[in-house]
Order: C-alpha cells, then structure tokens, then sequence
C-alpha cells in the first residue's frame, strides 16, 4: 500500500471535504459495486454529507453516491483539501 | 417468434443503460402502446418488450434491466448479460446521462467487450447544458467509433435518430470498429495466461477471452460456469492465478474509467460553474438526519391517507353495491339447484372474487403513489434517511415504505417490496411483513379487546401494537444474522437528480403492477376462499358441525396449551381468507349460546388468559390468504412462501403459548 501515513477511510472525512480514492478493501463483491458507481483508484470525490453516524453521501464523477458507513470504511481515500 | 412479412425481416433490439437514465422513457416513445410484459424464464424480473415500427422495418425492442456494471452481482446483471450474449441482439442501444457521461460510460466499457454493435443515445442533454457540461456528440462518436446521438427524451427530442442509426448499424454490421478497453500493463500477462487456459473450452456463445476477464474480476457465475467447463488439473491452475491476483478487480476497473477519461476528454468541455442545483438545495432538508424525518413521516403519512382514504369508500361501494347483489342475484337463481352449489359459487367463489376485487382500489392508488415518490427521485432520500434505523433489522431503507403502508394492508407491503433491488433484502422485506398489523387485525383487536378487558382495552391494544413491531425487531435481526448471513445488502445507491414525474411511467406500473396481482394472486385467493369454504360447508353445512370444527377438535391437546378451546381455534382458522373472519366465526360458534349477545358470552366463557393467548395469536398468525398468495407471487417460490406461512405460525403460536403459560405461572386471568 502507497501513502499509509495519509490515506484514510472514507467516513472519517467530514462534510465538504475533496479526497482521491487510493484503494478498496472487502470482497470481491462489494469492490465490483463500489467500482461501477465511479469508486476507483484515482476518482476525485467530494463529501457532501457525513453526520458521524448513518449513511454518508458524496459526489463522485458527476453522481450523488450514497454510501452506509459499513460500506464507506472500505474506501481509502488521500484528503486533497476541505 | 415474430413473422417474416416481405422483405422486412424482425430485428432484435436490446435497450441497455444504467437506472435513472429515462430508458423507460426511451422504451416508450419508441414502442408506444404495442408493449408486452412478462418475467424473464425463472426469474422475478420484469421483462418488457416492445414492437416499433421505423421505415417500414418492424423492429422488437427489449428493455434490459438497469444495471451499473456487467458482473454478475444481481439477477438483473446476469440478465442483461445473457441476454446479449444468448439472444444476440443485432444491435444494443444505450441510453446514458449525459450530464454524468463518465460513470455511466463504465457499462459500455463492459458492452464493447461483447459481440454485438452498440449505438449510443446521450441523453438528457438539456441537464448536461444547465450544468455547463458542452459534449461535442461527433467527436465522442470518432473517439469511441460508434454512432452517438444526442437527445433529450423528455421532450422526445432524438429518438428517431437514434432508431435510424440503430437500423444503419443493423445494415452496415461488418462496418462497425469500436475502441475497446485494454486491461491494465500489471494484468495483461495474467489475463493472457488465464484465458490460454480456457483454451478451447469455452463453449459458445461464450468467448474465452471474456471468461477470462471476467474471472479476474471475480465474477461468481464466470467462476461457477469455468469450474465446469475444464478439466480439475486447469482449473486448479487457474484458481491459483486468481488468488496471486486478488486485486485485478480494482486495476481492469480504474483501466476502465482511464480509457473513459481518454475518449471524452476531447468531446466533453466543461468550465467550472460554482452553481448550487435545485437538487443540492432540496437535498439540504430531504437527507437532513432531522428535517429529513420530518418530512419523510410527513409523505408517508400522506401517502396513507391517501390510500386508505380513497380506497376505503370505494372498497364500501364495490362490496355492497356489486359484490353483495350480484351473490343475492346467484342465490336467488340458484333456488332449485342443490344448497351445496349456491353456497359454493355464491360464498366460496364469490366471497374470494369479493376479497379479490377489494383490493384493487387500494393498490392502484398505493401504486401510483410508490411510483410517482420513485420516479421523481425521493425514494432514494427516504431510503437514505430510514437506513439508519432499518439497517439494524437487517433491512434495506428502501423497505420502510412497503412496511409503513403494512399497518393498512399486508398485500401492498409485500408487493412494495419490489422496490428493493437486492433479493435477499427483498426476500427479508417479504417475510417480515406480515408481522405488521393490518387494519383487518387491528379491527379484530379493537373489537375484542374492550369486550374482554373493558377499562384497559386501549393498554392492551397498544401493547399487542408494540409487541408485534417489537417481534419483527427480532425476527428480522434473527433471521439477518441466520439465514441471510453473509448475504449482506450493501448500501451503495446513486442519488438521482429530482424530476418532474411521467404521467405515462406512472399509469403503465400502476396498470401492470395492478394486473399482475388479478391474474397470479387473484386465482391463488380464490382457490383459498373456495377451499375454506368446502371445509366450512362439510360434511354438514354450518360451521360447528363442519370439517373445519371437527379439525378445531381434534387440534385439542394444542388448544389446551395455549390456553384455547376448539372454537376460538377454529376463529383462528377461519382468519386466513380474511382477517376480520375471526369475528363472524366467532359469531357463529358463541352466539348460539346465550341470546345476549356476542360480547356478553364472549365476556362470561371465555377467560382473561384465553383471551390474551387468542389476541397474541390473531395478531401474529399466519397472513391472510391474499398476503400468502402475493408472496408467492413476488418471491415465485413456494418454498419460501411456506417458509414464511411457518415461521409466522411458529411465531404466533410460540407467542400465544408463551403469554398463556405466563398468565397461569402467575395466575392470572384463569377463569
């Protein structure tokens, strides 16, 4: 794994951050999901909703993704700025 | 199949695209009302096809299901995919959004890998514009080497360009040279290595080169479908392959989205504009963790009384004013013949087409309501909002409507379900729906309850209320953790933008939606209704001597554990054609007794004990007829129908035995 010092998952970004998906962890499945909605290593994303508990929404290539929390701790993501 | 008339030979169309891209919109304008609707062969998903005729050539149009990607992770995937590769359209036409091109470009990056041309419709590009998003269609056509079209559905602005290029694409197939994806540098030895494995083993219409793709993306039926086409010894070389390369998944699909980036970046100009949408601003309050709330129990509470509102008159009107004399009318001509028949067609046939016909009000208007809230793009955000609290049962958000409207119907809720696209999430929705109170058995309960338990009638209600919602807490977080383990339904949904809502995608669901449950649960209810009734009628007419009552004895030792003798077994019974059953049957068997009326005797025979066991069972038994039959008809299983029926019966049952074995430990209520 690349930049372990500054990736950091997903949910813990809060509300108007910009990060780059770095990696994906979980199964095979949810990587499949999580790649078709525009989720892949590179993606440019911003966070449009985190309330610390439920649900998280964000903004990724041109599409509100929601995400549960279960599922946004397996996107690893490099801040880019708030 | 279709006929050949002339020189017009049938050309077969399959529609693909991500959800919310108007494809039904598409699917539509191109096929007007000559559409048929059924079920793909052994699935649950709806298949719509279509006949448009264009420039003399009739051309039979299939809508795939709306699918993000090509891997087999959902039925409606594996359709679609199957679809192209074993009908072999002669050309696929996607819709896509132009306003998100990137992401749904993904799916064409998986269609170009298969055997049939692609003709593209961007559309939406009115949205695109308002965005500040300028596609240029021409030079994204020579970048990915197939026709594109622009379009705007909406104002049915496109569609017959695109019908046209289909059919030139049709004409001219040998010309036809797309760009394709490549896989990544890391993955392409591996990928060669795995699919010189496949070899020749691969047997059409399947290529080796696609298995081989798939495979490393770890597509389970790809997986299943090889482990049976080669030999153990490949197959175990190729397993180990896999394993060294877990992670090919996330390359081939950033290799994806690099290519995407490299066919539009010429095509596709966008200045940055800093504007808020109309979406982002209603979002602020639709998927606020409070206002969000608020507003959703708001609709829901609309959506109601809506339903229940107008549905209920009409309901009052159909059963008097058409079911009613049309059985008078029955039994009145039916004077001569034997009782049996008249009681047969009047109360076994008509009584279930009465129950049948009942329901139509309320699932037209409940239809119309789930799909104008789906179409206009606020199911998704009630589905955001509630996920919180469903998530915990094991539920998808997505399930709390259906759920909802279960307090004033269980067919709705069950047939709502279908909003949910996971199977097991709509499996789970499937089963614990019934242990929502409906009004019938809420009905039964406020009948009963202050006839046994006078002052604390409205307690005991309320409880039986809280029990029960409290039972499908548990139910569904058990049968979560069992059955469903590691079924997990991820929570990853595409927000749409909101949309003013298509009168014609609302009344074309309404009206499939409303005629399938007449034809499937329709004859299923009937069938109950005339089999209750044979039971009720037989050998000797009248209830109490009836097989049905000597059932109910013999179901004695039961009773006595629960605290209920054979005729409120019998009530019990009885309840399955329909809820409020229970009180004309109870009718029957106690009212002959005493002439003071039903709740006097009720109140005077029957104990507080028995009463609490008879409520706890009513309330959480078996669904009525017409739940059970829309349950098969959504799951299209019997196994997981009777699977349901039981665990409501174990349930209802263990809690009856549960609340009578109490009353006695304490001594209460015994008599």
């Amino acid at each position: 794994m690349k930049n372990t010092s500054t990736t950091l998952s997903l949910d813990q970004l809060p509300k108007g951050a910009s990060a780059v998906v770095r990696n994906l962890r979980g199964g095979t499945e949810l990587k499949s999901r999580l790649a078709a909605m525009g989720l892949t290593e590179g993606a440019r994303l911003l966070v449009l909703q985190n309330t610390g508990h439920g649900p998280m929404l964000v903004n990724v290539r041109d599409t509100r993704v929601a995400l549960g929390r279960g599922e946004a701790i397996k996107v690893l993501v490099e801040k880019t700025g708030t | 199949m279709n006929q050949q008339s002339g020189e017009s030979r049938p050309i077969l169309v399959g529609l693909a695209g991500q959800p919310n891209v108007g494809k039904s919109t598409v699917f539509n304008l191109l096929t007007g009302l000559r559409q048929h609707v059924g079920n793909w062969p052994g699935k649950t998903v709806e298949r719509r096809e279509g006949i448009a005729l264009f420039e003399g050539v009739r051309l039979t149009i299939v809508d795939l299901p709306g699918t993000y990607s090509l891997t087999a992770n959902s039925p409606e995937e594996r359709i679609a995919r199957d679809f192209i590769l074993k009908e072999r359209p002669d050309v696929v036409v996607m819709i896509v959004d132009a306003a998100a091109l990137e992401r749904n470009l993904y799916l064409l990056s998986e269609l170009l890998l298969l055997p049939v041309p692609v003709v593209l419709g961007l559309n939406m590009m009115d949205v695109a514009r308002s965005q500040g998003i300028e596609i240029e269609p021409r030079v994204l056509s020579v970048a990915l080497g197939i026709p594109v079209v622009p379009m705007v559905a909406s104002r049915a602005q496109g569609v017959a360009e695109l019908a046209s290029e289909a059919l030139r694409m049709v004409r001219q197939a040998g010309e036809y040279k797309p760009a394709r994806p490549a896989i990544a540098e890391p993955h392409r030895e591996v990928l060669a290595e795995v699919g010189s494995l496949l070899g020749n083993q691969v047997p059409s219409p399947y290529q080796a080169g696609w298995v081989a793709m798939k495979l490393l993306e770890g597509d389970q039926e790809a997986i299943a479908l090889a482990q049976r086409w080669l030999p153990e010894a490949s197959w175990k070389q190729i397993e180990a392959l896999l394993a060294a390369h877990e992670d090919a998944i996330l390359d081939i699909a950033a290799g994806r989205y690099e290519w995407i980036g490299r066919m539009v970046r010429a095509a596709v100009k966008r200045p940055r504009l800093g504007q808020i949408s109309l979406t982002d601003r209603l979002d602020r309050y639709a998927l606020h963790p409070v206002w969000g709330l608020i507003l959703l129990l708001g609709v829901f509470a609309l959506v109601f009384a809506l339903t229940f509102q107008i549905a209920g008159p009409v309901q009052d009107w159909l059963d008097t004013g058409v079911v009613e004399p049309l059985r008078e009318r029955v039994i009145r001509s039916l004077t001569g013949a034997p009782p049996w028949l008249s009681g047969l067609l009047a109360d076994g046939v008509l009584g279930g087409a009465g129950i049948v016909v009942t329901f139509v009000p309320i699932l037209v208007i409940f239809f119309a309501a789930l799909a104008l809230l789906e179409d206009t793009g606020y199911l998704a955000r009630a589905a955001y909002v509630m996920d919180r609290y469903m998530h915990r049962l094991g539920l998808h958000g997505k399930s709390f409507l259906p759920l909802c409207l279960g307090f004033g119907c269980n067919v709705p809720a069950v047939m709502g379900a279908r909003v949910i696209e996971s199977r097991s999430g709509r499996l789970l929705t499937i089963l614990l729906a019934p242990l929502v109170p409906c009004s019938a058995r809420l009905l039964v309960l406020a009948f009963l309850a202050p006839i046994f338990f006078g002052e604390t009638a409205l307690l005991v209600a309320v409880g039986f209320v809280a029990a029960n919602l409290i039972v499908l807490a548990i139910a569904g977080i058990g049968l979560s953790r069992t059955l469903f383990r590691g079924e997990r339904m991820f929570f990853i949904m595409e927000m749409p933008l909101y949309h003013a809502p298509n009168g014609r995608t609302i009344t074309r669901f309404v009206w499939h939606n409303t005629r399938a449950f007449l034809r499937k649960a329709g004859s299923l209810i009937l069938a109950f209704s005339i089999l209750l009734w044979a039971l009720s009628y037989f050998p000797v007419p009248g209830l109490e001597n009836s097989y049905l009552a000597r059932f109910g004895h013999s179901l004695a030792p039961l009773g006595e554990w629960l605290g209920l003798d054979w005729r409120l077994l019998v009530a019990l019974l009885a309840s399955f054609v329909a809820k409020e059953n229970a009180i004309a049957a109870l009718g029957i068997l106690y009212g002959s007794e005493a002439g003071t009326g039903l709740a006097a005797t009720l109140a005077a025979t029957v104990p507080a004990a028995s009463a609490l066991s008879f409520l706890a069972a009513t309330m959480l038994f078996i669904p009525c007829a017409a739940t059970v039959a829309v349950m098969h008809q959504e799951t299209g299983s019997w196994r997981w129908t009777l699977f349901g029926v039981t665990l409501l019966l174990v349930i209802a049952l263990g809690a009856a035995a549960l609340v009578y074995q109490a009353c006695r430990l304490l001594g209460f209520g015994m008599a």
